[in-house]
């Protein structure tokens, strides 16, 4: 029996009077990628927030291989190889894709340089993020110097996606990662997202549709009313399953049988 | 009904070429904003160019000459390095109204460490520098850690370091012919380098050196971009991996520190140490920074163009004096190019989002 790579016990948290998250259980297989399926509010950002540092749950536990965790920010959580594409894609407009990319792990320029002037290697850090777009195809983006905020909606998806992609090295987590993008785009990241996979590294998925859910999840979370309802096998439900389990419509199986 | 698509063919062509001429109208005027976007100091140097051009043809040689040119900049030598402290804390989307204060209250100790506490006067510099640093180490802990707005917590350290100043101080001047026979070191930044007509105080070198230094950390390390991606979008700085809370305060704290040096150029200025100087610095340094290209908003512009805005309003005020006009018209020009500065940053925010 593997045991999961992470997990969450009884996380709450409440923002004044909206409960987001209570008594909120979560487990990540190693190399598995997981779906994170439920309503809008049903409070599935304010989870992987949980699980990234980028917020303090009020109470509750979390454990990185086995190992008891409390990020108290993004960097720590990502000094343990945890990525994230926030649903609001965390990218600064003004700034360059490059800049982006490697906000707050900036390669220095080699010797003297470096060292004592904190010279940042512009060209470095260009040419690894000009790669690592082309290996997601986005090749419509012409000069890899321009400013985010001259990108359209998809392409700065992309930007955020392949930032995960490229730095994580122990959990992705996507929130939403397709959802301003096209049918071709949206393609590419699934095939990201398998590459990922085949790397050993396990993904969180959360997305609202439902065909690219069951199309590369290995197992379903399903999220209600800010805690885990149930985890199901996408081979044995079907997607209309999904969102009646979702949405209530439907009581969720036997927890035994599944974890 | 039966000649409608006859008519609508008829207007095919019209339409396309009035599409065409506007897109590519369009994209002309984008293309321009889109060169503003990555050069924001461009319309400074610009307009500082056209000033000193138009100026030296009304003014012939009184104004183009070496000596005037350099006297312009020892003019705004105080103002231009408080702007250089302004500057980062606009970056961060913030302001600082104490600059002013700080530097002032940093020469009064200066002055009165040496002539009171009888101490060394390098010991009372390093005072005075720490007094800037400590002042603009407080404004960035409440900013980023209380969360109180910057205008507020820096109005309210505005009034506090003012007033202990005059407290402090008594409000006494401490003569110039006093400090330089007990500690010339004072008036350091006062000593001149002189090449041809052209006079260069140590305190435009310091505000040269400053710019320039700051030009290089904005945009050659990793703190200069945190600083830019803070004024920017701070969630989206935090959730990608800056520590916003330390990089607010290490702006404050190096803007209070630049404030030091300022009050020490400050003494190398007038000689003595005066109490009552700089009470405008704080406005004159934001005129400075906004006509300097940087956006009230934060995240967009750089500290050339600071230079560049502090050096246009010094072009103004001596264009204008030598021609003999009301100082009211440089108010009254300074004023425009205040407003014509923050409609080009808001068109340029607007074509961006
Ligand atoms: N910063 C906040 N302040 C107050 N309430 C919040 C905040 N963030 C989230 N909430 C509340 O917490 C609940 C869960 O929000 P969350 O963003 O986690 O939902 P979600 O499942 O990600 O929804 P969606 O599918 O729309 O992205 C919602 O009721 C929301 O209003
Ligand atoms: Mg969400």
């Amino acid at each position: 029996m593997t045991s999961p790579i992470l997990t969450a016990r009884k996380l709450n948290k409440r923002y004044g009077r909206v409960i987001a998250m209570e008594d909120c259980d979560f487990d990540l297989m190693p190399g598995e990628i997981l779906a994170v399926i439920g309503d809008n509010g049903a409070g599935k950002s304010t989870l992987i927030k949980a699980l990234s540092g980028a917020l303090r749950p009020d109470s509750g536990e979390i454990r990185l291989e086995g190992k008891p965790v409390h990020f108290s920010s993004p960097i720590q959580a990502r000094e343990h190889g945890i990525e994230t594409v926030y649903q609001t894609l965390a990218l600064s407009p003004a700034l360059t894709i490059a800049d982006n990319m490697f906000m707050g792990r900036e390669i220095l320029k080699p010797g003297i340089m470096g060292s004592v002037f904190r010279q940042l290697d512009k060209k470095k850090m260009q040419n690894f993020a000009r790669d690592k777009l082309t290996e997601l195809g986005l090749m419509t983006i012409q000069n890899i110097a321009q400013t985010v905020e001259t990108l359209s909606g998809g392409q700065r998806q992309g930007v955020a996606v392949a930032r995960a992609a490229a730095f994580g090295t122990n959990v992705v987590i996507l929130d939403e990662p397709t959802a301003a993008l096209g049918v071709k785009e949206s393609r590419k990241v699934l095939d990201l997202i398998k590459t990922v996979k085949s790397k050993g590294i396990p993904i969180i998925l959360i997305s609202h549709n439902m065909p690219h859910v069951f199309e590369v999840a290995d197992r379903i979370h399903v999220h209600r009313l800010g805690k885990r309802l149930c985890v199901v096998d996408p081979k044995q439900y079907s997607m209309s399953d999904a969102v009646a389990l979702m949405t209530g419509a439907m009581a969720p199986p036997d927890q035994e049988a599944v974890a | 009904m039966t000649d409608a698509p006859g008519s609508a063919e008829e207007r095919l062509p019209e339409q396309e070429t009035v599409a065409e001429f506007n897109s590519s109208h369009k994209s002309n005027f984008h293309r321009l904003l889109g060169f503003l976007q990555t050069t924001p100091s461009a319309i400074p140097l610009f307009v500082l160019v056209t000033a000193v051009i138009i100026f030296g043809i009304l003014n012939g040689n009184r104004f183009f000459s070496p000596f005037a040119l350099t006297l312009i900049l020892q003019q705004v030598a105080i103002v231009g390095i408080v702007a250089v402290a302004q500057s980062l804390v606009i970056l961060t989307a913030g302001i600082d109204l104490s600059v002013g204060a700080i530097a002032v209250i940093s020469s009064v100790i200066m002055g009165k460490f040496t002539f009171d506490l009888g101490i060394p006067g390098e010991l009372a510099v390093l005072c005075g520098l720490a007094t800037g640093l400590f002042f603009g180490t407080a404004n960035g802990l409440l900013v980023a850690f209380v969360k109180l707005p910057p205008f507020i917590v820096t109005l309210g350290m505005w009034q506090i370091v003012l007033a202990a100043n005059f407290l402090y101080s008594g409000s006494v001047v401490i003569r110039s012919e006093e400090i330089a026979q007990v500690a010339p070191i004072l008036q350091f930044f006062g000593r001149t380098i002189t090449v041809g007509g052209a006079v260069f105080t140590y305190g435009v070198i310091l505000l040269l050196f400053l710019v320039l230094l700051m030009s290089y950390i904005l945009s050659q390390t990793a703190w200069g971009r945190h600083v830019y991606a803070v004024g920017d979008d701070p969630d989206a700085a935090e959730l990608s991996g800056v520590k916003v809370k330390a990089t607010l305060v290490s702006v404050y704290a190096i803007g209070g520190l630049i404030c030091g040096f300022a009050g020490w150029a400050l003494i190398g200025r007038l000689g003595s140490v005066s109490p009552q100087a700089g009470q405008l610095a704080n406005i004159e340094s934001i005129t400075a920074v906004v006509i300097g290209g940087i956006s009230l908003f934060g995240g967009r512009g750089s500290v050339a163009g600071t230079l560049f805005g502090a050096l246009i309003v010094g072009v103004f005020t001596l264009g204008l004096r030598l021609l003999g006009a009301d100082v009211q018209w440089t108010y009254l020009l300074i004023g425009a190019l205040i407003i014509f500065a923050v409609t080009v940053d808001q068109t340029i925010r607007k074509v961006s989002l």
